[in-house]
């Protein structure tokens, strides 16, 4: 904005700084527009003004009914202003083509937004991490971290509800919707702490589903990818990461008692005989959970001969990840509501 | 300069337009004489209280909405009771209140007593709207009353079909569906009158401008309404019975959804805006004492805003995910809307140049909607055009836009048309000068509530949000003082009307000075309007309209 | 006399209301006949369009599901009944038929033949509506409901009996019993007028139930031609998703594993196929049980339940509007048998007739798009 008292005026100005390359063009078209508004408002304004000041009503004063057609007047405020939104519409196509034509080469995000959490996912499967604010109604926020000067694609999608993707300073902003995936696409231009917000009301607190951006260099952003990759030192809590990560969840619903999915649960069966579909029988131990991780046909559980065959993770998964799993699933032995979704 | 200043230009025998006797108030007593009447006077009476109240009631929301943010955080609701407020606000005012509004509670008054008839084409139907309403209402009250409803007026799915807010969601679709049906019969009604019960030498192009809005809006009501109707009707089936047509749960469409509802929802705020913008050309030319400037012009540029405004409804979802194209065509058909608007702006300026301004408190209110018209009209330019779109959705730039547009819009003719018929509707003057001082104030509140709400918007703030970034604080807090003012403003005009029944002067026939026939019968009318067809002449040559300082009104003479 | 004078004579002097006579059929704020009768019809015209775009909703959501699921669709439309909606489709338009005629009766004073020509509408109606009664109750007992209620279908029996072809006829059972009553009433009192009412009405009753006999007897020839088991299993549905075909590897008998393995998809598949066109996150839930049953890709909540809440949404909305009719009817009859129509005061009749041929017309549409997909 104006240069006169900057910093002054800054938090009042239009717009919040621009982090992105859609900010110069936003903007530009915003100001233009706010000209054209002036440049229309003003006059009619003065325009008002002046006929109620010399046309108004007083002794000695008749005015001339007859004033009621020009019609080159007439022409010209229909032209005119037709010229002028031709214009503006076409600037602002050319605007939203470049944000929804999303280039190649980019940083993907994957995005998930349920009641009243975003979850960031890395590309190379990292979650985010969290960062305290202050003065806020809420004490901690999910923290994006993205690299600056590159092409950044967001993939989002809802567990439930509409949500909407907006960071201000990036002039983006796209619906979330639950069915489907929806996309974006920026280019960050500039270091620095953003805010995000949900913007498609999605209920109770819907005011507190924000989140921060840090657009950091090159070096802290491999950085920060890595540390989101770590997994825990505890082998259980690890396990239990990891569990959901690789996806065991959608299919064993772990911890609930007589839960059922697409795939055996295995609540309380931890060192007793389990049935299997040759007839025969095995203990659930450390070596069956191991054999079926990496060779799930080998000794299927009875009842589950013709559902949907299960992966193997052999090659994906490594010796101490594996055994991380073992000390989760052995742990669900206790447990009574172990959700890990 | 009130209308007892003006001085005496011609003698005339004043007896004649003495205070009526018999009027269409005291035609009938008792309760059963309102509640069942067939007269369009009267069910438009009643629905003026009904609207006007149920603006009181939105109107509270609202201001508990303003003090609640106040505060950035902990504000003195919870985070649920919030989100029922600014739906019931939203719900109350836009279909109890707006909707029906000038239509319901004006246009059912005016429209048979302008073309000279005795009343509208189906009476009974008339009183059956309005019945309809008041079960709206009901149902409304009932939403409020059991848990409240918290999907935002908009009821977008899937949140309204699992929020589990009790009876309240299916009570307020309920209610929508009814009271879209007292709209639907309203507006069939209005088209049926003015086609086949004109009067002889009333064509299409003498007719008052006023009905030519009325017409237009009455074609959306009777076009888009149904829509709506089905839509809240699959949404109340998607909440009883899981059909799943929106539920992406069972592979339904969220989007979908929006299609539908936005559908009819644009064009209703054409139903909303279209009527308000007649009363303008009322005003202006009776209070200019001047025929309107390109009355042709502005008769299409109704007509074009009503089949225009069909074709834009997308612009509600330019952030959803549309195909690109879709997008694209939506934007630009929504800047087509936008002509005809600037138009009608212009054809008033043209009406006062060179007229006779009478500055009162309806030509107030008509300057006032000019001002707020033009800024939300140019602030809907920044949210067609799609890439500032892409910033300024579901923001407070758009809560600004809507209620410049709506409240300065809608409310504010709505207001000036009150003050403006109050005279005909109960036989009584009001005083002017507080009239004027109401004007002022919610010109000034509506402005101070409303502009920092645009910077509001372009800095990021979302809407719906119950608590946000201390960095909006000052801002916000300036709204709500500005809301506070215009609620004052509002307050004060509704007192000097109540105030008008109590001790307000007899009013003549024609204290203003208008051409068009509801002037010519006495104030208020008679049961039956007119004893005859009135002779028709030029709804706007004010050439031999005189002012008659006995009586305080205007007299015809040849 | 000046022009302010003749103005002011225009004031109304409220007693010298009723100068002219209004014949009682005439109302008041209407100048004269013609005036009354195009009222109507442009209202009632204008209320028809409104009517068709109280539809168009349902058409759209129609149009775009077909759209994007097909198969299902077709596997669907399996479950309804041809020859039904067939002989409904005929009777509504021998119903227009009567209805016009009503009209020219009343144009001419034929009163007897008007209330002859509107009972028959009534009761054509009311075979519909019967016929109606079986469908939709035979469909309740198969499970065939909307969204989430849809219960996957199995081969095999259908289950225990439920009574819901009972459950839906108590209301036009004791509708029918007051009419009878009326007709006695109207027999031992001997009054013209109450004969001529009471007479339709009851015919209609019993027409309701006469359409629930057809009804019970077709479908039951169509349950024996197709055998039991017949349905799911017989049905060739062709598999669109993953583009191959299913070859009713769905019959009884035992096919080898290998063969079963390669036909049956993964829950994963299932899942998938069950998401949008757009290739969307599989949000959508699909029990184990709906994995298990033939056609499981279209045999489950998300797929048939969605036609199915089409279909009942549609023909159910249709049916509420033939009901409103039938009210609307019966008003005529009352009126017709008190002769009020005549040359000059036909419209009610014509404007019914309106109505009652938009709602033949929209069924028109609904039978082809629901009844004849494959």
């Amino acid at each position: 904005m104006s240069f006169f008292l900057a910093d002054k005026v800054a938090p009042y100005a239009w717009f919040p700084e621009g982090a992105s390359s859609f900010a110069p063009q936003v903007d530009f078209l915003f100001t233009v527009i706010l000209w054209i508004c002036v440049v229309f408002f003003v006059p009619i304004v003065i325009a008002m003004g002046y006929f109620m000041w010399v046309y108004r009503e007083r002794p000695g004063y008749r005015g001339s009914p007859e004033a009621l057609h020009n019609t080159a007047i007439e022409i010209t405020w229909t032209v005119v202003p037709t010229i002028v939104v031709v214009w503006v519409f076409w600037e602002g196509a050319m605007g939203y083509l470049d944000m929804a034509r999303i280039p190649k080469g980019t940083v993907d995000v994957n995005v998930t937004a349920k009641k009243w959490q975003w979850a960031f996912k890395y590309e190379n499967g990292g979650e985010h991490e969290v960062i305290p604010v202050e003065n806020s109604s809420v004490k901690e926020l999910p923290l994006l971290v993205l690299p600056v000067d590159r092409d950044i694609k967001i993939i989002m999608r809802s567990d439930d509800v509409l949500h909407s993707f907006y960071i201000p300073a990036f002039r983006a902003k796209r619906d979330v919707v639950p069915g489907r995936y929806n996309y974006m696409w920026f280019h960050t231009t500039k270091e620095g702490l953003y805010d995000l917000f949900c913007t498609e009301y999605c209920g109770d607190n819907h005011s507190q589903m924000n989140a921060k951006v840090k657009v950091v260099s090159q070096e802290e952003y491999q950085k920060a990818l890595e540390k989101a990759i770590q997994e825990p030192e505890d082998p259980l809590e690890r396990g239990k990461l990891l569990y959901k990560r690789q996806g065991c969840s959608t299919c064993h619903n772990a911890g609930a008692e007589g839960a059922s999915g697409p795939g055996p649960s295995y609540n309380g069966s931890w060192g007793k005989p389990v049935p299997l579909e040759s007839g025969s029988e095995v203990a659930f131990d450390e070596n069956y959970v191991r054999e079926s991780i990496l060779n799930p046909q080998a000794k299927a559980r009875k009842g589950y001969g013709k559902a949907s065959p299960m992966n193997s993770y052999a090659g994906k998964l490594k010796d101490d990840q594996i055994d991380a799993l073992i000390t989760f699933i052995k742990s669900l032995e206790n447990a009574n509501s172990a959700t890990t979704k | 300069m009130s209308v007892a200043d003006r001085p005496i230009t011609s003698p005339v025998r004043s007896e004649v337009d003495s205070y009526p006797e018999h009027h269409f108030l005291n035609h009938s007593k008792g309760f059963l004489s309102w509640a069942l009447t067939l007269d369009h006077k009267r069910i438009g009476l009643m629905y003026l209280v009904g609207v006007m109240s149920s603006f009181a009631l939105g109107g509270m929301f609202a201001l508990m909405i303003r003090i609640h943010l106040w505060n950035f955080k902990d504000g003195w609701l919870s985070n649920q009771t919030y989100n029922q407020v600014f739906t019931l606000h939203g719900a109350i005012m836009v279909f109890l209140f707006i909707i029906p509004s000038i239509p319901a509670a004006l246009g059912n008054f005016l429209l048979p007593v302008m073309l000279g008839t005795k009343d509208v084409a189906f009476p009974r139907l008339n009183l059956s709207s309005f019945y309809l309403w008041v079960t709206g209402l009901i149902l409304f009250l009932t939403a409020l009353s059991v848990t409240g409803l918290d999907t935002g007026w908009t009821f977008y799915t899937p949140y309204s079909i699992e929020t589990q807010q009790g009876g309240a969601v299916l009570a307020a679709t309920f209610g929508v569906f009814v009271l879209g049906f007292s709209s639907i019969f309203t507006g069939l009604n209005f088209i049926v009158t003015i086609n086949t019960m004109r009067p002889p030498g009333m064509t299409w192009f003498r007719m008052p401008l006023f009905l030519w809005a009325i017409y237009a809006t009455s074609i959306i009501q009777v076009l888009a309404t149904p829509v709506l109707g089905i839509t809240v009707l699959l949404l109340s089936a998607e909440r009883l019975l899981g059909i799943g047509i929106f539920d992406p749960k069972l592979n339904g469409d969220p989007v979908t959804f929006q299609h539908f509802f936005w559908f009819y929802s644009h064009p209703a705020v054409y139903i909303m805006i279209l009527p308000a913008m007649g009363i303008i050309s009322e005003l202006m030319s009776v209070h200019c004492h001047k025929g309107i400037f390109g009355y042709r012009m502005i008769a299409y540029s109704s007509i074009a805003i009503a089949l225009f405004g069909f074709l834009v409804w997308g612009h509600h979802m330019f952030t959803s995910g549309m195909a690109d194209v879709t997008t694209i065509v939506f934007s630009a058909l929504t800047f087509t809307v936008s002509i005809p608007s600037a138009i009608k702006v212009f054809n008033w300026l043209g009406t006062m140049y060179q007229g006779t301004v009478s500055l009162n408190t309806p030509m107030l209110y008509a300057l006032a909607f000019i001002f707020l018209f033009t800024i939300g009209g140019l602030t809907g330019l920044p949210l067609g055009a799609l890439s500032t779109d892409m910033h300024f959705h579901d923001t407070y730039f758009v809560v600004a836009h809507f209620h410049y547009v709506m409240m300065g819009g809608t409310l504010v003719a709505f207001l000036g048309g009150v003050f403006h018929w109050w005279p005909k509707m109960t036989g009584r003057m009001f005083n002017d000068k507080l009239g004027i001082v109401s004007a002022i104030i919610v010109f000034v509140g509506f402005n101070l509530t409303f502009l920092p709400q645009f910077v509001l918007g372009s800095r990021g703030m979302p809407r719906r949000y119950a608590t946000y970034l201390p960095e909006f604080q000052p801002l916000h807090q300036l709204s709500t003082i500005g809301s506070i003012t215009l609620g004052s403003g509002l307050l004060l005009a509704l007192i000097v009307l109540l105030m008008s029944l109590v001790n307000g002067k007899k009013a003549p026939r024609n204290p203003w000075g208008g051409a068009t026939l509801e002037w010519m019968c006495s104030s208020p009318p008679p049961h039956d309007n007119f004893s005859s067809a009135p002779t028709v002449g030029d709804p706007y040559d004010f050439s031999n309209i005189e002012y008659d300082g006995r009586t305080g009104g205007y007299v015809k003479r040849t | 006399m000046t022009a302010i004078q003749e103005n002011l004579a225009q004031v109304v002097d409220d007693h010298a209301d009723h100068h002219h006579e209004h014949p009682s059929w005439l109302a008041h704020h209407f100048d004269d006949a013609e005036q009354q009768y195009d009222s109507g019809k442009l209202g009632m015209w204008l209320f028809l369009v409104t009517e068709v775009l109280f539809f168009s909703g349902m058409f759209c959501a129609y149009a775009l599901y077909r759209n994007r699921n097909p198969e299902v669709f077709e596997f669907c439309s399996s479950f309804l009944n041809e020859k039904l909606g067939a002989i409904n489709t005929g009777v509504l338009l021998f119903s227009s038929l009567t209805m016009a005629w009503a009209v020219r009766a009343a144009q001419l004073r034929q009163h007897q033949l008007l209330v002859g020509m509107l009972g028959a509408t009534l009761g054509c109606a009311a075979i519909f509506l019967g016929v109606k009664a079986v469908e939709y109750s035979h469909k309740w007992e198969l499970g065939l409901l909307p969204g989430k209620l849809y219960v996957a279908q199995l081969d095999g029996a259908h289950g225990p009996h439920k009574g819901y072809l009972e459950f839906i006829c108590q209301v036009p059972a004791f509708v029918t019993a007051l009419c009878a009553f009326y007709a006695l009433y109207a027999f031992k009192t001997k009054s013209l007028f109450h004969q001529r009412v009471a007479g339709p009405m009851l015919v209609a009753g019993l027409c309701f139930f006469g359409g629930v006999g057809l009804g019970q007897y077709l479908e039951a020839q169509e349950e024996a031609s197709k055998g039991h088991g017949g349905h799911v299993a017989g049905h060739e549905h062709h598999a669109m998703v993953d583009g191959h075909v299913d070859h009713g590897s769905h019959e009884h008998a035992a096919a080898p594993e290998s063969v079963h393995a390669a036909e049956t998809k993964t829950a994963a598949e299932i899942a998938a196929s069950a998401a949008t066109a757009m290739g969307g996150t599989p949000n959508v839930y699909v029990s184990p049980t709906e994995l298990k049953t033939p056609n499981a890709d279209v045999n489950q909540r998300s797929m048939a339940g969605l036609f199915f809440s089409i279909y009942y949404c549609m023909t159910g909305v249709h049916a509420i509007h033939i009901i409103g009719g039938m009210i609307v009817i019966t008003w005529l009859i009352v009126k017709a048998a008190r002769e009020e129509f005549h040359e000059q005061y036909f419209g009610p009749v014509d404007n019914v007739g309106l109505y009652w041929h938009l709602v033949d017309f929209i069924w028109i549409y609904l039978f082809p798009l629901l009844y004849l997909i494959t």
